[in-house]
């Protein structure tokens, strides 16, 4: 494990940090917000991003990708995340793209890979549902047997980008009870299949995700990914992958939102000082600069530990995940007091910070799912 | 590097051949590491054979120059033999403030005739060093201090008091920083000197602490002669010559990574969790407990890391970046909340002090609850750490 950049690192993020300052300001993403725009980011932006192969990053040349690993893809998320971006990079790269790619057949691979490696195909994965909290396993839409294939029916919400994939991967219960690990099994189906009703959600922090509905949506046994009835395994190594990977964006969002608070810090003025003269808020901002640069560690090492296989790279991504979590909201939660009135104002960006750490925390499991999560795996 | 692959080869046989089985042993509980010194006692013969054998080979201090008694290894070929150590459990031959603090200092700063006459008595372990900075009334503020010396001749007469002297009592020297120029802006008048501890004029008094341990000591001195030649740096300039050696101390902390009250001879949180409350469906059965265990193991493991990040990115040829200046402050913080949390897992048989009725290692915890207090305040309080975040890293105005 090495946390240093070498030379090529460096160079993508430096590539990254300028398509960020170059093509997304803040408000472009306050624009996205107030126009409710239908599909609430940019296909343009998207297909340059393909063109420089950020959605190849982590796939097998043999797909068309850059065969690189995620600690290169997670520079690239770091500076998206530093503009905010709602690209849908975490749901059709990290979720959809990697659950193909890792238990897909070689037709699958196939038909969804280059597709979306060019920036042609939108991809999510509906695995969430309205009573599982953070439980993956917790599954009640159904896969009933139909013939040689399969009839789905229930709800999956909260569908990161569902609103706009082309294909969806599905967590369906082919057998077994609500809250079993076995018995899972995913589906890979055209999002415009009929019985599919999607609807889109408005979420705290501006981004994108759907209500998606199944009403006996057929499926064939080609549509399987994976095995029958074991999904479970490989839903839970893809969200770990994309749990990395959000750590990444997550450190972008609060180092934004850090520098955003410490230029405030120096440059307004009361009591006929500088505010960030005063030591009570200086050794805050010091507090959060600590908390930040563990934060740092922590995304890239859980990154690192996914390209080499790490047997315990779970563990790592719940540290990760436990700190990024808690990290961004101290900061953002500091952001808004040290910028006093201003801050709860919806005119000042630092509130788009806020709710981007909320949604973030949320995301993927808290900070106290992590922990516990964390002790179960170390045996205790 | 096919020159490092012999040199690991032709280490390993030499450390095989010399040293002492039972150097291969970590340190029995309550047994102190070689500090060497005039007043060292040791415990047994292999301590000082395994001192000396390393000593005349200079890899007490391996990469110092051969001229001032160090091994001259190369920063690789130096990891090379900290590998071959590690790999065979080796203890450390020596350790102490003469190796990390003033010698390298002395490396950076000293005159020749400073080098050559105070460097080959550090290798070799026969003089310990001690640190002479803080003053009853210069705490944080150090650069306010007020021991004085005044030039008599060819000697400076030194005059005043130290406190929080880290072994005083066993030390030979000490190196301090004295007010020459009281006319001076506080951190401008500060001399750097090197005084023999058997000088005449100086006493010793160990402070009892709130553990009913004593590291510490006050130090008094009472007109006592220190020659002129005994200057580190230039008269006058002695805070620069304090910072670049706080440097140093600075990449020792980062070296040792868990330095701040190290648990390895301890049982660690979990275990103690396990015997004092119990187990339910195969977890700590207090659902609180657990979730503070987890939450400060993992924030071991960020801090591990940014330590390795740290490393990494000095290996590969670049400046340490600001995460260092974290060090000081996250890691007593952290060795603070583990002694705390360590101690209320203990509950009731936390309450020993002494006698009957508790076990060494519940009596041993609860001092070192009380020692780790003072990891926040020496070496510079949390406080200090992170005003000098605000300034240096953040770049928060006065």
């Amino acid at each position: 494990m090495n946390f240093s950049l070498t030379d090529e690192q460096q160079l993508l993020r430096e590539s990254a940090a300028a398509f960020v300052r170059d093509n997304s300001s803040l408000r472009r993403i306050r624009a996205l917000r107030d126009s409710k725009d239908a599909d609430g980011f940019s296909r343009d932006l998207w297909k340059q991003m393909a063109e420089l192969g950020w959605l190849g990053i982590v796939f097998p040349e043999t797909h068309g990708g850059l065969d690189l690993g995620h600690k290169e893809l997670g520079l690239v998320l770091e500076e998206l995340g530093k503009g905010l971006m709602p690209e849908p990079l975490l749901s059709t790269v990290l979720l959809g793209g990697v659950v193909v790619w890792l238990g897909g057949s070689a037709a699958q691979c196939e038909s969804v890979l280059s597709r979306l490696i060019a920036g042609d195909q939108l991809l999510a994965l509906a695995y969430q549902e309205r009573h599982s909290r953070y439980d993956l396993n917790h599954v009640a839409t159904r896969a009933e047997r139909a013939g040689d294939g399969w009839r789905l029916s229930g709800e999956k919400c909260m569908v990161l980008d569902g609103h706009t994939a082309d294909r969806l991967v599905v967590s369906a219960r082919s057998s077994g009870s609500e809250r079993e690990r076995d018995g899972i099994t995913l589906f890979l189906l055209d999002a415009h299949a009929p019985g599919i009703t999607v609807s889109r959600q408005w979420t705290l922090d501006s981004r994108n995700a759907a209500i998606i509905r199944f009403e006996g949506t057929p499926a064939a046994p080609a549509d399987v990914l994976g095995s029958v009835g074991g999904g479970a395994a490989l839903l839970a190594d893809v969200v770990d992958r994309a749990t990395a990977g959000l750590c990444a964006e997550m450190l972008g969002n609060m180092e934004a939102a850090f520098s955003m608070t410490l230029d405030y810090l120096k440059t307004r003025q009361q009591f006929g000082s500088p505010i960030g003269s005063f030591q009570a808020l200086k050794h805050r901002a010091a507090v959060m600069f600590t908390e930040l640069e563990l934060a740092r560690s922590a995304a890239r090492a859980a990154l690192m530990a996914i390209d080499e296989s790490n047997p315990r790279s779970a563990e790592f991504v719940s540290v990760a995940k436990a700190r990024c979590s808690d990290t961004f909201m101290l900061i953002a939660n500091e952001g808004v007091q040290m910028h006093g009135g201003i801050g709860m104002t919806d005119e000042h960006d630092i509130g788009f910070f806020l709710k981007r750490a909320r949604a973030a925390e949320i995301t993927f499991g808290d900070a106290a799912h992590h922990r516990d999560r964390f002790a179960a795996l170390q045996g205790y | 590097m096919p020159n490092l692959e012999t040199f690991r080869r032709e280490t390993r046989a030499w450390l095989e051949a010399n040293a002492p089985k039972s150097m291969s042993t970590p340190l029995a509980e309550h047994e102190e590491p070689c500090w060497g010194g005039r007043h060292a006692t040791y415990p047994n013969p292999d301590v000082k054979q395994w001192l000396d054998v390393m000593a005349a080979r200079g890899w007490t201090a391996p990469t110092w120059p051969k001229e001032y008694g160090g091994g001259g290894l190369s920063k690789e070929e130096a990891r090379v033999l900290a590998q071959e150590m590690a790999a065979m459990r080796l203890r450390s031959p020596l350790v102490g403030f003469g190796l990390v603090m003033i010698g390298p200092t002395l490396l950076q700063l000293g005159s020749e005739e400073l080098k050559r006459a105070h460097l080959p008595p550090i290798v070799r372990g026969e003089i310990r060093w001690c640190q002479g900075y803080s003053e009853p009334g210069s705490g944080s503020d150090l650069a306010s201090l007020q021991t004085r010396a005044v030039v008599d001749g060819d000697d400076f007469i030194v005059t005043g008091q130290k406190v929080w002297t880290s072994y005083a009592d066993l030390a030979d020297w000490m190196f301090l920083l004295v007010r020459t120029d009281p006319n001076a802006s506080k951190h401008e008048g500060i001399t750097f000197l090197l005084m023999d501890m058997a000088s005449p004029g100086v006493s010793v008094k160990p402070i009892m602490l709130i553990s009913g341990y004593s590291p510490f000591c006050e130090t008094f001195l009472d007109n006592v002669r220190v020659p002129r030649q005994q200057v580190l740096g230039e008269i006058n300039k002695g805070w620069g010559v304090a910072k670049a050696l706080l440097g140093h101390e600075r990449t020792m902390i980062a070296d040792i990574g868990k330095g701040f009250g190290g648990e390895s001879k301890e049982r660690n949180a979990v275990e103690l969790a396990r015997t004092y409350l119990g187990e339910r469906d195969g977890r700590l059965a207090d659902a609180l407990v657990r979730d503070r265990v987890a939450q400060m193991e993992m924030d071991q493991r960020c801090l591990d890391w940014t330590l390795a990040r740290s490393r990494d990115t000095a290996k590969a040829g670049h400046a340490p970046g600001p995460e260092t200046s974290i060090f000081k402050y996250y890691g007593t913080e952290l060795n603070k909340r583990r002694r705390e949390l360590k101690v209320s897992i203990l509950g009731p048989h936390a309450l020993g002090w002494e006698g009957d009725g508790f076990s060494p290692e519940e009596l041993e915890l609860t001092r070192e609850w009380l020692r780790s207090r003072g990891n926040s305040i020496e070496g510079g309080t949390s406080e200090i750490q992170l005003n000098i975040i605000a300034k240096r890293v953040l770049g928060l105005p006065d």
